[in-house]
């Protein structure tokens, strides 16, 4: 954990009161609705269909218990009684009134939380690996690198108007669990041939409209340069990004329009201009960044205890083990991911009493340490083996223990229809009648990891073109229809799915998944190839003929 | 519209002058970068002072052999969504050391004051008179700051290792 100073908690009590200032101009009549459009939006404040909305950022992904406990509070004290977990590690609120907001955003300010540009044209909240810092495999923490980006990135004087939304995340892993790719800026720790560690700087991916996967800028960049590099990719963005239509603002259109090449090039000049400059990192500013993280105190213990053993005969115990318990770092702890998609729940959504009950086994069994994942699950990420049977119960006894972490049924979905005034199409029934289609954990095991995921429209929130299958949601004729991909990922070998046939309507789309999964079980070469594996093998034409040939 | 330099609201020194106007030979004036670019050496040279209002989709690059003879520059917000004019206002004072003034124009709102002085203006042509009015107190209303610029406002970062040292010296 990352324990703010005083000169962190002195700046965000400033923004709390910047921001009440803002809404008390607004309630006065003073700023105009279009002025204070995105004055809120700077601070995680849209105003959706029925309500305003809030999203308060989780850096990186890391909370402690006392802050998941403050943001129960604001789910109960100033909304209705729930919160919704974001792709992005944010989370969000629906139902919060204007005039209470700067209460919520000073309750949540006193435990280090805050909403700082959650939304709005600038540099949104900086996401990485929700395993960072005890994944078995890698390089070093990215959690420092995301705190100096994070304090960086946050009301940066030059870049807080930018063309659009701009979205840092880094990993430290082989395996990519932050969906580098998919950002305008990415980051990936590594060792070059020297063992030197540093970045390779990825730009230009995003989703939405026109997705494109990042391409690489820079294949190693030093830790000391990480600063002046990325504001010199922001300047040339800032000046020459595109501000003439809105759907062509983001930086990957002026990467592809200039070529990576070039813009590489363009961002090459401006850098070596400041590189050596105040924004250099000296050793000295990293390892008081570092010095200010708190890392458990593990002890020495079994890898397989007594505990386990025993509880190994439980079939159900079994089934959540060997689904939602991950390696850890430390011989005889282990990472839990607590799956927010039960059977016909909405996918990401915890409720008070399961966010303070979580806070309280964190503090039990997790050092006071949770973790929230872009998959919309959350992770404790310091348990011990021999509390996981009676860490399990207790999940299991708060609706938090399904076993279909990484299955067909743990779906990333946007809110769709049901709440945003920008949805085309509803999001979160399709994503309940699918858990519901795939509720029995032996059929889900038997079809192996295949992520689904979910957009209302367009903008992709819920990622659609990087899901294995990707459901995407479009208006005709006033009905709703869907499309599918299929073939698509987010990871290391990120790529954008393939459409696989024209649209179908609402009431088929949870048949077609059934039709592509089955055809998917026939087509599989070895029970252990993963679905997107078999497409990549065969391309999407056997499941489009099995998806159309009777409709 | 309010002028505000040095933290006060103050009468406009400069008149702008209309591209198809006589320019005075003596005067503080501001102009057009197209007029100005149509014969730079002597109006930077003219008797009065010369100040440029430069869009934000012309690199500034263009003013450079000039800076030391301008007055004024003014740079633009269109919107003040369109933060152009914040890049162009740190290279011209970080980068080539611009002395002279540096004016926001365009919709130039109490909510940007602090952007604008990190970045390196120091008079703003303010919308709303009520936003002039609350520009001291605007200016004052952050004490900490993440991102080093030219304004010579210590970061976080910096205090932070000073703090250390001053700590391990007291030792």
């Amino acid at each position: 954990m990352y324990a703010y100073d005083e000169l962190d908690r002195t700046l965000i009590n400033e923004r709390v009161e910047e921001f009440r200032d803002q809404v008390k101009r607004r309630l006065s009549g003073e700023l105009t609705e279009d002025e204070f459009k995105i004055l809120r939006l700077q601070n995680g404040v849209y105003l959706q269909l029925h309500a305003y909305m809030f999203r308060v950022a989780i850096p990186y992904g890391t909370l402690s218990s006392k802050q998941l406990r403050r943001l129960a509070h604001v789910a109960r004290r100033y909304d209705r009684g729930y919160g919704h977990f974001t792709t992005r590690q944010n989370i969000q609120f629906n139902w919060i009134k204007l005039a209470e907001l700067p209460d919520a955003l000073s309750d949540l300010a006193e435990v280090g939380i805050h909403a700082m540009q959650t939304s709005g044209n600038n540099t949104r909240n900086v996401t990485s690996d929700q395993w960072a810092g005890v994944a078995p495999d890698e390089v070093e923490d990215p959690r420092i690198w995301s705190e100096l980006l994070r304090q960086y990135t946050t009301l940066h004087p030059e870049f807080s108007f930018l063309p659009r939304k701009f979205k840092f995340a880094i990993t430290a892993s082989e395996h990519d669990r932050a969906a580098i790719k998919v950002h305008d800026i990415g980051l990936r720790l590594h060792k070059n041939a020297e063992g030197e560690t540093g970045f390779e700087v990825l730009v230009g991916g995003g989703l939405g409209r026109t997705p494109f996967i990042a391409k690489t800028i820079k294949p190693f960049l030093a830790g000391r340069d990480l600063l002046s590099y990325v504001e010199a990719i922001l300047r040339v963005y800032n000046q020459y990004g595109r501000r003439d239509n809105i759907y062509k603002a983001r930086i990957k259109i002026l990467v592809h329009e200039l070529g990576i090449e070039k813009f590489a090039q363009e961002v090459e000049d401006e850098w070596l201009q400041m590189r050596d400059s105040a924004l250099t990192l000296d050793d000295a500013v990293v390892e008081d960044i570092r010095s200010r993280f708190s890392y458990p105190v593990y002890e020495k213990l079994p890898q397989m205890p007594e505990e386990l053993r025993k509880a190994a005969h439980d079939p159900h115990f079994e089934a959540w083990r060997k689904n939602s318990v991950a390696p850890h770092k430390a011989p005889g702890y282990a990472i839990v991911t607590l799956s927010l998609k039960p059977v016909g729940g909405p996918p990401g959504d915890a409720t008070a009493d399961q966010m303070d009950a979580i806070a309280d086994l964190a503090d039990k069994y997790s050092f006071g340490e949770i973790r929230v994942g872009h998959e919309q699950n959350l992770a404790l990420p310091h348990v011990a083996r021999r509390d996981l049977p009676a860490l399990w119960r207790a999940l299991d006894k708060i609706g938090v223990a399904t076993p279909n972490v990484n299955l067909v049924s743990d779906i990333i979905a946007c809110p769709g229809l049901d709440y945003c005034s920008l949805a085309n199409a509803r999001s979160i029934p399709i994503a309940q009648e699918l858990t519901r289609r795939f509720a029995n954990h032996d059929t889900a095991n038997l079809i192996g990891r295949l992520h689904v995921n979910i957009s209302g429209c367009i903008n992709a929130c819920g990622h659609h073109h990087v899901g294995h299958i990707g459901i995407l949601g479009v208006e005709k004729n006033g009905e709703e229809f869907y499309q599918i991909t299929i073939g698509g990922r987010a990871d290391e070998n990120a790529v954008v799915g393939t459409l696989i046939g024209p649209a179908v309507p609402y009431g088929e789309v949870a048949d077609v998944v059934e039709d592509i999964v089955e055809a998917y079980l026939a087509l599989r070469a070895r029970p252990d190839e993963l679905f997107v594996d078999t497409v990549k093998r065969l391309g999407v034409e056997p499941f489009r003929e099995r998806v159309y040939a009777t409709r | 519209m309010p002028l505000v330099k040095n933290g006060k609201i103050l009468g406009d020194a400069f008149v702008h002058v209309a591209d198809d106007a006589e320019i005075p030979g003596d005067g503080a004036i501001l102009i057009s970068s197209t007029r100005f670019l149509g014969d730079p050496e002597t109006l930077s040279r003219r008797t009065g002072k010369t100040g440029v209002i430069w869009p934000n989709n012309r690199d500034v690059d263009d003013l450079v052999p000039y800076l030391d003879r301008l007055a004024v520059i003014g740079l633009v917000f269109p919107t003040f969504r369109d933060g152009r004019a914040y890049s162009q206002a740190r290279l011209l004072r970080e980068r080539y050391s611009y002395r002279g003034e540096l004016r926001a124009t365009g919709q130039v709102l109490r909510d940007q004051f602090v952007f604008m002085l990190r970045a390196g203006f120091d008079a703003f042509e303010v919308k709303k008179e009520s936003d002039a009015e609350a520009f001291a107190l605007t200016a004052k209303r952050y004490s900490v700051f993440y991102q080093p610029t030219g304004d010579g406002r210590i970061t976080a970062l910096h205090r932070r290792m000073q703090q250390r040292h001053s700590e391990s010296a007291g030792q």
